[in-house]
């Protein structure tokens, strides 16, 4: 069994054999293992968060993960930006006719090694395999559940509220970007793909008021922002010399003329805190290995315009505009 | 601290912003930058918000994509749909629109047309491609001519039978001439751009600024450079002296470049040429010496006159007066109503560093 067939992709032997040779290896677990049509899972009382995301990034293999590792990240993360513990996740593969078995066995096993690390187990899966040229190597979909902890409203936010972020930005589109297009640049920039799901809950720990949260992926910091501002009525400012960034990702983005804004990242959540929280939850954030680079980017204001202004580095300021084309396609 | 962040010190620039301030006092000056970069720069670092309100920083036609009129572009497209051919064009040019119709909207009917990155890769196509013929539209001042250039004698040496340029090239200085004349502009003084004065140097400059003396200075890219030459003229008005400077020195020889000029002298000559909004502009462009002319498009291919396409513009799409710094762009009707950079009315809308694309991505 060398490469992906489209008999593999028609629930018969063939398929079989590959859910027991490839998935079952990499996530043998009770729910799996029952190969039930639906699995059982228990959930206790109270609110549940569910969300679901594909993931068609190109390459699939890239510094700093893979599209296994982001397949649980991503969703991992939008249940971490609303409160809630991830539990369970589904995975579904779409396949493309000769990818070769190997390669599916180091995403299936990247996949299921970040799912138990993070506690969250793969109840339920699928497998289609569709002709070559019809799909891109891999494509894969989860769905992922877990109860509500804190419950938090773009609502709450509150003009002269903190806006924090855990780190430095930009990393993963730009990590992606150079895998992609193979440039020959000497510093190696690392996509910051991880699960945020523990430094979340660090906070949540804490009494922090603590009003919403957002993760940056697609459209940078500055699309976040943007839905936030608009989901809340009001405008935000941000603070150009303050956002983190490497160095290597500063100088990458001016040579081509992008905006670390912009960028993608699947490491980072934004944070909206009480003012005079800020400096109590920044130091929280700095004490967890995925916040050493924490730092206060912006806050909320009082005018009711959804607008998002930014200080530039330079000491000017001006109206950022939400990002319109996709400056990197598929990066997640 | 990175090289280009010293360019970038917010206490130098917070210095020399008081110092304009301080020069310029309530003194109206209008400056005309004349490079899309500095269009590009000026609304990045949010420069506007840092200088007196009567200072009119006017965006004039210098982003290439922008002044390609539309007959050249409908000779482009009807070069397209040949199916021997292969266009090979710089990004920018793709969504350029002329007549309801693009070369990215040929290429999804069926058109082969490739964006690439550099001259010499329309050469590496022509090579890859011996049964079609790769035509390259080049386009762009005298920064990117010379790599026209090159590509040009890459062929020749390569003897290639199957590669040429449709050459919309054009050159500043006589534009220049053109807009410091212009009364109804009345500028004070010009930001000179950059990079095209690192190939023709201060050198380049001599004789139209001799005619028409207006204060001007070459001037870099990031927000130190700008706000200096702002400070520059602001003084020279003041002191009604005429001041030509060149403030890039660390990538302009006041001599210029003058191995890339040779180049380009042995590959152009120049030409009468249409720019959108100002019409024809005497010897402001540079066409493909006979010598060369097998690599001319316009020689090998039957092509309409550009100039009979010159007036026409879709209605109320007022690129031409945006390009001649007559107005701004939220003056004209279509601006971020109809014409967006999604859906781009005009070109000024549709390069990264056209007028109406700037001030909509980073409107103060």
């Amino acid at each position: 069994m060398d490469t992906v067939t489209l008999a593999h992709g028609s629930g018969g032997a063939a398929t079989q054999k590959l859910i027991a040779e490839v998935f079952l290896r990499a996530f043998g677990n009770p729910y799996l293992k029952k190969m039930d049509d639906a699995a059982q899972v228990r959930v206790e009382k109270g609110a549940w968060a569910m969300t679901t995301d594909s993931f068609v990034v190109d390459p699939i293999f890239f510094p700093g993960g893979d599209i296994g590792k982001l397949a649980v990240c991503g969703t991992v993360n939008d249940l971490a930006a609303c409160g809630a513990e991830p539990r369970y996740l589904t995975a579904g593969f779409i396949l493309e006719e000769g990818l070769p078995v190997a390669t599916l066995a180091k995403v299936a096993a990247s996949l299921a090694a970040e799912a138990r690390k993070q506690g969250v187990a793969v109840v339920a899966g699928d497998t289609k395999v569709v002709p070559r040229g019809k799909a891109d190597k891999i494509f894969i979909n989860t769905t992922g559940v877990g109860p509500i902890r804190k419950s938090l409203e773009a609502e709450r936010i509150r003009s002269g509220d903190c806006i924090l972020i855990n780190g430095n930005i930009a990393e993963h589109g730009l990590a992606v970007f150079l895998a992609r297009e193979k440039l020959s640049f000497k510093a190696r920039i690392k996509s910051d793909c991880n699960s945020l799901w523990p430094i979340v809950k660090s906070l949540l720990q804490q009494s922090i008021s603590l009003r919403f949260m957002r993760d940056p992926t697609r459209g940078g910091v500055n699309a976040a922002l943007h839905e936030i501002a608009s989901l809340s009525g009001l405008s935000v400012l941000l603070d150009e010399q303050a956002l983190p960034a490497s160095a290597a990702c500063r100088t990458l983005a001016d040579l081509l003329g992008l905006e670390l804004l912009d960028m993608a990242n699947e490491g980072k959540m934004l944070f909206f805190v009480a003012q005079q929280d800020a400096e109590r939850c920044l130091r929280l954030l700095r004490r967890h290995p995925l916040g050493r680079r924490a730092a206060l980017i912006g806050r909320v204001l009082k005018e009711r315009k959804a607008r998002v202004y930014l200080n530039t580095a330079v000491g000017g300021r001006k109206l950022l505009a939400p990002p319109r084309q996709e400056s990197i396609p598929r990066i997640c | 601290m990175r090289y280009v962040d010293r360019f970038r010190d917010p206490k130098k620039c917070r210095k020399l912003a008081q110092m304009i301030h301080r020069v310029a006092g309530r003194r109206p000056l209008r400056i005309m930058e004349v490079c899309g970069t500095h269009t590009a720069a000026i609304y990045r670092f949010g420069i506007r918000g840092m200088i007196p309100e009567t200072i009119r920083l006017i965006s004039g036609p210098g982003c290439p994509v922008c002044v390609t009129g539309d007959g050249y572009l409908e000779n482009a497209l009807a070069l397209a749909r040949d199916p021997r051919v292969i266009i090979a064009t710089y990004h920018d040019m793709l969504r350029v629109p002329a007549k309801k119709t693009s070369l990215e909207k040929a290429r999804s009917e069926g058109a082969d047309v490739r964006g690439v990155v550099s001259a010499l890769d329309a050469v590496t196509l022509a090579r890859q491609n011996p049964g079609r013929e790769i035509i390259f539209l080049g386009v762009g001042f005298e920064t990117t001519a010379p790599a026209t250039a090159v590509a040009v004698l890459s062929a020749q040496k390569e003897r290639l039978k199957n590669f040429s340029v449709y050459s919309a090239h054009k050159t500043i200085p006589e534009a220049l001439g053109i807009l410091g004349r212009d009364k109804e502009l009345a500028l004070d003084g010009f930001l000179l751009p950059g990079h095209v004065s690192a190939i023709i140097g201060r050198a380049g400059y001599e004789a139209v600024l001799a005619r028409i003396r207006k204060p001007s200075v070459i001037c870099g890219f990031e927000a130190v450079d700008i706000l200096y030459a702002i400070l520059r003229i602001v003084s020279a008005v003041r002191d009604s002296r005429f001041v030509f400077e060149n403030a890039y020195t660390r990538i302009v020889r006041d001599k210029g470049n003058p191995r890339a000029r040779r180049i380009l002298d042995k590959v152009f000559i120049k030409t009468d040429s249409v720019w959108r909004g100002l019409g024809v502009i005497r010897k402001s462009g540079l066409r493909i010496r006979p010598a060369f002319r097998c690599f001319d498009a316009q020689a090998r291919f039957h092509l309409k006159d550009e100039r009979r396409s010159a007036a026409k513009n879709p209605t109320g799409c007022r690129c031409a007066d945006v390009l001649k710094g007559k107005i701004e762009p939220r003056q004209c009707r279509l601006y971020a109503r109809r014409c967006t950079p999604e859906e781009p009315f005009g070109a000024c809308m549709v390069s990264r560093e056209g007028t109406c694309r700037s001030a909509y991505e980073h409107a103060t």
